[in-house]
């Protein structure tokens, strides 16, 4: 085919173009005509297509998502806010954290090694691109039916892929979640959150700024990786839609760890010699991304020569080099008196290094190949001013049919016995060793606190052992049942659990995962699930830094649960004094917070024939708070701590035991299913020597929270009233679980 | 007795970083031949007799199934006598 050049389109002006087959509608493709006032060429297209994807410019996020701006408080610890490749937040002595979550849940389910470990390179990236070195990741990951054959195919290539290329990198995998819902099933949710630390002073931005000054593209070349992987794979179908060639171009793409490990640590000495205007990584939507972004963040004016690009495989188009998810790629923006020793650092690190292109005068952003002009658009239009859509929202009709739970409540030592036991083998429940084993958790020596813990926590000065603390939760279950409500839980849960460990709560970070948000059931789940976090984040004077939306997790007409994993970091000012969860003979145990009867979205409930129930719990935003404050102050008499979520009381003191294999004998009294079994919000399990119990007394009446205590740990068993379990029982149920199903 | 052999190699596309890795590694050693390097692998099956069209086959099947990812990868089934 002809090179489709600016004056071709010009002159032939009625050329049918592939629009449809790119994912565009009839009415952005006539925008794009007025635009540009003519046709686009096939590479403007292209560009167009991907950024204008639901991916890249979350056109029917957009509207919704402005309630974290509008309803954020000023916080001081926002440093760098929504927008930036991620956010950046203060922690104290002149430290910069900068975390962020992605989704990469469709690339994980066609090729789960290479899906799952290229969404870790590219969240590493994001981190990497603020001017921070990543310290460390977490992956929340989601599937359907444990029983099912496809789950067997999908989890262990996700648990391998993430685990081969976070090990490779040198991360500590820190956290993150495994749960198992039918309505995964084909839908399975790969999110992964990375962390990274700088000084103030190292803040990087996306922009390019300074007449003259070049672009330099370095890192792997340019392969036909994931070709259209942005718009087809985030967009309605999985038909491969990218036909412009012949050949069919493969929409995985394949990740290199140490390519990436290389590329961090010359960025890092880069940046350390202050040698970037701007910089960017090229994930989705590649080139056509970090092109249009940059220039659009800067003066608005950039020429690159696309020949320039160094390609892995000759045969690419122009159109497929700028669309190439090719992995392992920075894009920086240089003065060109320090173009010297930037290119002298990436042959130290024998990282491939290409000036590109230049910023110039002018607003527009022209890409030429040999010579010819294929490219000529206000970069604005590509990267920022997409279409926004307000689509169609309506209550779902499910949520009349809710049925309330009927579930056994075990009331008697023999059947409290029987319920923790099936309790704790439930898949969602078991022990996730042979999930956590297949990630280093311990690489660099910083990680103060792993999975099992209720929150990650790693040192990031060794000399003053200041820390951070992360969590993600969602509760798609109760988000099922009122998304308002449920966005506020998990993001509570969220804060609670690294409180728990005696971390301040300081930003937060979101990937909403949901359905079609053409289906306007899907829309309302997601428009009241932004509401309910905006409102929430907004009373707890916590900003949202940044985030992601994955649309289209959907089989046919039958959505996932709506899925909104909330991510909260905090400071752990001295690390060595975190709470952990583990329990030593001889103390005393307390529960914080107060229990009521609703099982509806409980795990209980679920291991009962999959039930949902009929309400949700309401956030108590003030309790919450209160709850915060109080974990914070009692740090120092807490001897250990766990937060009660899923699987209630049961679960946690279940964990507790087990951590440490130190019994307990407990005695629970009114509604005893409920105090076993429940999972209503805002309650917590602590551990204090018995010299505490004035102390304990006084700090609950402080914060107004009620406390009980429920009994002593000690000797070798789980004694719950009358009902005794040995712990090697426990132990049996609870580990080997995941080993049967997919070792 | 003969042997089916089943090659698979990463799809001509698709990026490979070990094969890149022994490319770099190449003229570091001398060897100065290589334009680029690309790396798969081979089973070799062994059958009583004669292999029949059935059986090569069925070697198809379990090489699409098992022995590659036909995501990314291709194979070949031939048979070494």
């Amino acid at each position: 085919m002809a090179l489709d050049t600016v004056k071709h389109a010009q002159e032939n002006p009625d050329a049918v173009q592939p629009y449809k087959e790119l994912g565009l509608k009839d009415d952005e493709y006539e925008s794009i005509k007025e635009i540009l006032g003519r046709r686009p060429t096939s590479s403007e297209l292209a560009m167009y297509s991907v950024m204008w994807s639901e991916h890249c410019s979350y056109k029917s996020s957009k509207i919704h998502l402005k309630q974290f701006g509008e309803k954020a408080v000023k916080s001081e610890a926002l440093l760098v806010g929504i927008g930036e490749n991620a956010g950046v937040v203060d922690v104290g002595q002149g430290y910069a954290v900068t975390f962020k979550i992605e989704s990469h849940n469709h690339p994980s389910y066609i090729e789960p090694y290479q899906g799952a470990a290229t969404g870790v390179g590219g969240i590493v990236r994001d981190i990497l691109t603020m001017g921070a070195r990543p310290i460390a990741i977490m992956d929340p990951l989601r599937f359907g039916d444990p029983e099912n054959p496809d789950t067997r195919r999908v989890l262990p290539g996700i648990v391998s892929g993430i685990g081969g290329y976070g090990n490779c990198l040198g991360l500590p995998n820190i956290g993150g979640e495994v749960v198992f819902d039918d309505t995964y099933q084909g839908n399975p949710l790969v999110n992964a959150l990375c962390v990274g630390v700088m000084k103030h002073a190292d803040i990087k931005l996306a922009t390019a700024h300074g007449v003259g000054n070049l672009v330099v593209l370095f890192g792997a070349k340019t392969g036909g990786d994931g070709i259209g992987g942005v718009s087809v794979l985030a967009s309605e179908t999985f038909s491969d839609s990218s036909s412009k060639k012949p050949t069919k171009r493969p929409a995985v793409q394949v990740g290199d760890p140490f390519a990436e490990k290389v590329l961090i640590e010359c960025s890092l000495e880069i940046f350390a010699e202050d040698l970037v205007v701007g910089i960017q990584d090229l994930g989705g939507a590649g080139l056509s991304c970090a092109t249009s972004e940059l220039a659009s963040a800067g003066s608005g004016g950039m020429d690159i020569r696309l020949e320039t690009v160094p390609l892995r495989d000759p045969s690419l188009s122009p159109e497929e080099i700028l669309m190439s998810e090719s992995q392992e790629r920075m894009c920086a923006i240089v003065e060109p008196s320090k173009l010297k020793r930037f290119m002298q650092i990436c042959r130290k690190w024998d990282v491939t290094a290409t000036v590109i292109g230049e910023v110039t005068t002018g607003t527009r952003l022209n890409i030429t190949f040999n010579g010819e002009l294929i490219v000529d658009v206000p970069p604005r239009t590509v990267a920022h001013d997409g279409p926004v859509y307000n689509r169609p929202i309506s209550v779902p009709k499910y949520l009349d049919t809710l049925k309330p739970v009927d579930v056994p409540l075990p009331s008697t030592g023999v059947e409290i016995k029987a319920a923790i036991l099936k309790l704790m083998s439930a898949p969602n429940m078991a022990d996730k060793t042979w999930v956590t084993n297949q990630y280093d958790r311990y690489v660099q020596g910083n990680t103060v606190l792993s999975q099992p813990e209720d929150s990650g926590v790693i040192r990031i000065d060794t000399q003053t052992n200041l820390g951070v603390a992360i969590s993600t939760d969602a509760n798609a279950r109760w988000s099922y049942l009122n998304p308002y409500e449920g966005a506020k839980l998990a993001l509570l849960e969220s804060c609670r659990n690294i409180a728990t460990n005696g971390a301040k709560p300081l930003a937060v970070t979101n990937c909403l995962n949901f359905g079609s948000p053409e289906d306007p059931e899907v829309m309302w789940q997601f428009s009241e699930t932004v509401r309910g976090l905006a409102d929430a984040c907004l009373e707890l004077g916590l900003p949202v830094t940044g985030g992601n939306v994955s649309f289209y997790n959907q089989t046919g007409s039958v959505a996932i649960l709506p899925t909104p994993v909330i991510g909260v970091l905090g400071v752990v000012e001295d690390v060595t004094k975190r709470t952990p969860m583990g329990i030593k003979p001889g103390q005393e145990i307390y529960v914080i917070g107060n229990v009521d009867d609703n099982f509806s979205g409980s795990e209980w409930a679920h291991i009962h024939g999959k039930q949902i129930g009929d309400r949700s719990p309401v956030a108590d935003l003030d309790m919450e708070k209160r709850l915060v404050l109080m974990l914070l102050e009692g740090q120092p008499i807490f001897e250990a701590a766990h937060d009660i979520s899923n699987g209630g009381f049961a679960a946690s003191i279940s964990e507790m035991v087990l951590r440490t294999n130190v019994g307990a004998t407990i005695t629970l009294e009114g509604n005893v299913a409920a105090e076993l079994l429940a999972e209503t919000p805002g309650r917590v399990v602590i551990a204090i020597n018995e010299s505490n119990t004035n102390a304990i007394v006084t700090l609950a009446g402080k914060y107004q929270i009620p406390v009980k205590n429920v009994g002593v740990t000690g000797g070798d068993s789980l004694t719950i009233n009358d009902g005794a379990l040995s712990i090697d029982e426990l132990r049996g149920a609870h580990t080997g679980v995941l080993e049967a199903l997919f070792g | 007795m003969a042997i089916i052999v089943v090659e698979v190699m990463l799809k001509p596309e698709i990026l490979d970083p070990q094969g890149q890795a022994v490319a770099s590694a190449l003229p570091r050693l001398g060897f100065t031949f290589a334009k680029s390097v690309r790396q798969g692998k081979r089973f070799e099956i062994e059958v009583d007799g004669e292999p029949t069209e059935a059986q090569i086959a069925e070697v198809e099947k379990a090489a699409h199934t098992l022995l590659s990812n036909p995501v990314i990868e291709n194979f070949l089934v031939r048979v070494e006598k």
